[in-house]
């Protein structure tokens, strides 16, 4: 049975979820003239109906614990639950931002290991943790950016270089910084074509934002020429953290060349989706930047951790506090629990995944670009497109057999893109099931192709009228009932 | 082995042999050699039980205390189903719902949150939800300068200080000039909004309860702000709309603000949730995430993220706005209290709170070495002068294990002597009693 009440649905007058204690205070009158006048629309209903209501809701998801989620640059590993049980330890949770300093030194602890952590890590100098998600985190090293070229008070670089192949977020957040993109035009596997670049670079140009791998799971191959140009040509090299997997113990960005990056703790560091955030997206630079950091900064003086205001050199503040602590303290106890041992072996074996599965489907589907892949690759959808079944159809088609479908049309460099990321977490059953469900679908496509294009059927909706939610946009529960 | 890598040397070799290579070294050929080899200065692994005590360790290295100051973050208590609701496994370790039909639970919980904080505020629309309020307020910024095409903005003087910085920041970067409306008697001063309101600035920026706690009394300001065809934004803490009048009420275009008082614990300043609500006019101009609802090929409602041509992975350079992950989980968290306390609980503990703060007020301003500041009506946060040294009450209060209040000396040396109390529904009269008593002391 399909679950379709919304929580006002459901609602009864009277009904009543809560307890509080008995208000013993006088009771404060205010004017009329401040007190609202119309009554909101909440809910009323019993502790139990509001428990078998969310409780319902969730059976309409699908979590990475529930099935193979091989979503390209999202990095879906498992989301381990000993983070849960540590952040929600009361130790933690209770803790007002605004604590005298030394009654919260184990989160600030907490803070400044993560931050040296992620230094190591990465071979950048500082990271700040006060970013909210991959999207803020670019947005604070693009000011940096800007800062760093402001108070060499060089006002010309209003240009930053993006790859056509980059994510949204990565041009979206260089105009939100006052930046104009200027893209870069790719070689055909995607990494970024040396000579194009070249033309492009000029003292207009502050600098260059790359992910490394790129979005197409390549390896920049000649990063370190790219890293010597920009460099020379008087701009910084941004890093987009969200393909830092494979290069997990292998590789680091610093060492590449990278002055400004972000990290996704929500990819790379297994804290959890959450349908959509929390995330988490520190901040690193090399030494040079450190003082434009976002303030505040958490430091260590005299073995005492401290919060020190530097709104005089920095860009300025992009939280409100501090960022997402019970995320920060997700990713450090991930990094514990890895340890050296296995830090190298996050990279490696979401390469090997990656590398397996390409092989193993590219006999069905249509590889563009040949060759080791790292951690992700790109389909161009079906091999056989004789009977017009498209990277959609097989999309809907694979939630019938219980496998979250990989990411979709992005990158926009091929026309039925499906890019596949199967994270170091997943086993050879695991992944050797996703191959055999593949298979079936190409066979399908084949055999039977009007069965994949009207998919989904075991799914709780089929497939939806997009259209005219966006023309007619319904948008809360009174516009259902009105 | 390893508990989160599954592979087992047999298995490596079997997909060694499918790629047709002999290890995983052959995958990494095109990396430069100088960039290999790093040897990696991290602490070796724990094992779970040495992690626990690790965090035992370090949980004991921080003090829980009875706060009785807010400031932006507020002690109001969680219900006891809402942890186990959001840790199920659907709703934690699920994606962004870009797929729909795998994803109505999110979905479905992001409408409802929409709905209620519609209601709340008064507004057409909100979306999916923002990283914080300050950040909310900033977005806002952007929209009312995007939609006006100007760029020059108005903030009071009485919007918490960190949502002031924010908003400086994004706007620098974005070449957009913030100017202030100035404080009269603790609220916005409505003759400085006359003075300066004019078609050079986009809209202006107030926060209601301000940054003292004060209830700001916005009549006339919608007139003001409409007749140079600006943007009204109000800053409002969600909670406190179960009793107060709410921004559509008082005329505004724009609402945002922190949900952190929707029974989100004090984690130390985050995860929060911002939200953000408009006008219908202003709907395709508002960043972030919407959801809405449509029927699938079988006629069964269905909800879906809508609207998505304002996002940044469809716009790309002519975005807005940048913002892709928000705080989703934590829409749950805060959908689930205002359903289970509903209207009614939603109220009676905002009131409680108020009761109890305006009973701290009454009891601290009577003490000899303390005094009123203003005589404008708070909600549940308050300023109190005294002659004391701030150092002095703070450390008497954390050593019986009271946060104490917040001196202003943290944002401005001048008004370090200014007190900012806050008391909720989680304080008791016996706590506030105390409370009272050792500052009697001093």
């Amino acid at each position: 049975m399909f679950y379709d009440n919304l929580i006002f649905e459901i609602s009864k007058k009277g009904h009543k979820g809560y307890s509080l204690p008995k208000n013993v205070f006088k009771s404060h009158q205010f004017p009329s003239e401040l007190l609202r006048e119309s009554s909101p629309l909440l809910p009323e209903v019993s502790e139990f109906e509001a428990v078998r209501h969310y409780t319902n809701v969730s059976f309409k998801n699908f979590g990475v614990e529930k099935g193979f989620y091989p979503l390209g640059s999202c990095t879906m590993k498992y989301n381990p639950k000993i983070n849960e049980d540590i952040a929600s330890m009361s130790g933690f949770a209770n803790i007002h931002p605004y604590q005298p300093i030394e009654t919260a030194q184990g989160t600030l602890e907490i803070y400044y290991k993560t931050q040296e952590l992620l230094s190591e890590i990465s071979g950048l100098h500082t990271f700040s943790l006060n970013p909210y998600a991959g999207a803020h985190g670019e947005l604070a090293g693009l000011m940096i950016m800007r800062k760093y070229h402001e108070d060499r008070s060089d006002f010309k670089r209003k240009n930053i270089i993006v790859p056509d192949s980059a994510h949204g977020t990565n041009p979206a957040s260089a105009t939100v910084a006052g930046f104009k993109s200027i893209e870069v035009k790719s070689n055909f596997d995607g990494t970024v074509n040396v000579d194009a670049l070249k033309e492009l670079l000029n003292d207009e140009v502050a600098g260059i934002m790359l992910t490394n791998p790129n979005t197409i799971g390549m390896f920049e191959k000649d990063i370190l020429e790219i890293a010597k140009l920009v460099h020379d040509a008087g701009g910084l090299l941004y890093y987009d953290g969200a393909n830092l997997n494979p290069l997990l113990g292998l590789v680091r960005p610093g060492d590449m060349g990278f002055d400004i990056m972000h990290i996704n703790l929500h990819k790379t560091f297994s804290t959890p989706h959450g349908g959509g955030g929390p995330g988490s997206g520190p901040v690193g630079v090399n030494e040079k930047l450190v003082h434009l950091l976002p303030s505040p900064v958490i430091k260590k003086v005299n073995n005492k951790y401290v919060i020190e205001d530097n709104n005089d050199t920095a860009i300025g503040q992009v939280s409100h506090f501090y960022g997402n602590m019970a995320v920060v303290i997700k990713a450090y106890t991930y990094i514990l629990t890895l340890g050296k041992e296995n830090l190298g072996n996050v990279g490696r074996h979401s390469v090997l995944n990656a590398n397996y599965i390409k092989e193993s489907l590219k006999t069905d589907y249509l590889l563009p670009i040949k060759g080791v892949c790292k951690h992700e690759f790109v389909f161009d959808g079906l091999i056989d497109k004789s009977h017009h079944v498209t990277t959609l159809d097989v999309a809907k088609r694979l939630l019938d057999y219980d496998v979250h479908p990989p990411t979709i049309y992005f990158p926009l460099i091929f026309k039925e893109s499906l890019m596949i990321e199967p994270p170091e977490t997943e086993s050879k059953t695991a992944i050797d099931n996703f191959i055999d469900v593949m298979r079936t679908v190409a066979e399908e496509a084949r055999t039977n192709p009007e069965l994949v294009k009207g998919a989904p059927y075991n799914t709780t909706v089929k497939r939806l009228d997009e259209a005219t939610a966006a023309r007619n946009p319904r948008v809360k529960f009174t516009d259902l009932i009105e | 082995m390893f508990k989160y890598l599954p592979h087992t040397n047999e298995e490596i070799n079997e997909m060694l042999e499918v790629i047709g290579i002999k290890n995983i070294d052959e995958l990494f050929l095109e990396v430069p050699k100088d960039l290999l080899g790093h040897d990696f200065d991290i602490p070796n692994a724990q094992s779970e039980l040495e992690i626990r005590k690790t965090f035992s360790d370090l949980a004991s290295k921080n003090k829980e205390l009875i706060p009785f100051m807010g400031a932006g973050a507020y002690d109001h208590y969680t219900p006891s189903i809402i942890s186990h609701l959001i840790s199920r496994q659907e709703f934690l370790t699920a994606y962004t719902p870009y797929q729909p039909e795998i994803s109505q639970g999110t979905l479905q919980y992001i409408f409802e949150f929409q709905s209620m904080i519609s209601t709340l505020t008064g507004m057409d629309v909100a979306n999916a939800s923002m990283y914080d309020g300050a950040t909310a307020t900033a977005e806002a910024m952007f929209m009312a300068c995007n939609s006006k095409k100007r760029n020059r903005i108005l903030i009071s003087k009485t919007v918490n200080p960190n949502i002031i910085k924010v908003v400086e920041t994004y706007a620098h970067y974005k070449g957009i000039e913030v100017d202030f409306l100035e404080e009269d008697k603790g609220a916005t001063s409505i003759k400085s909004l006359e003075e300066k309101m004019s078609k050079d600035y986009a809209g202006i920026i107030v926060q209601s309860p301000n940054f003292y706690g004060i209830i700001e009394d916005y009549t006339g300001f919608s007139d003001i702000v409409s007749e140079s065809k600006g943007v009204f934004i109000i800053n409002q803490d969600p909670s406190t709309l179960s009793v107060l009048k709410t921004p559509r009420e008082w005329g505004a275009d724009v609402a945002v603000g922190e949900c952190q008082t929707l029974g989100i614990p004090l984690s130390f300043g985050g995860p929060y949730i911002g939200y953000f609500a408009t006008t219908t006019k202003l709907m395709r101009k508002m960043p972030g995430r919407i959801c809405g609802v449509t029927e699938d090929t079988e006629g069964k409602r269905a909800f879906v993220l809508t609207l998505q041509a304002r996002e940044q992975h469809i716009r790309r350079d002519k975005a807005n706005s940048n913002i892709c992950s928000n705080q989703s989980l934590l829409a749950l968290f805060v959908t689930i209290y205002m359903a289970v306390m509903g209207k009614e609980g939603l109220k009676e503990v905002q009131t409680t709170s108020s009761d109890a703060t305006h009973y701290l007020y009454e009891k601290v301003t009577a003490l000899p070495k303390f005094s009123k500041v203003y005589n404008k009506e708070f909600f549940k946060e308050c300023l109190i002068e005294t002659t004391l040294d701030p150092k002095v009450i703070s450390q008497a209060l954390l050593d019986e294990g009271i946060l104490g209040p917040l001196s202003l000396g943290k944002f401005d040396k001048s008004r370090a002597n200014q007190l900012l109390f806050s008391a909720t529904e989680k304080r008791t009269l016996a706590e506030i009693d105390k409370l009272v008593s050792i500052l009697e002391v001093l």
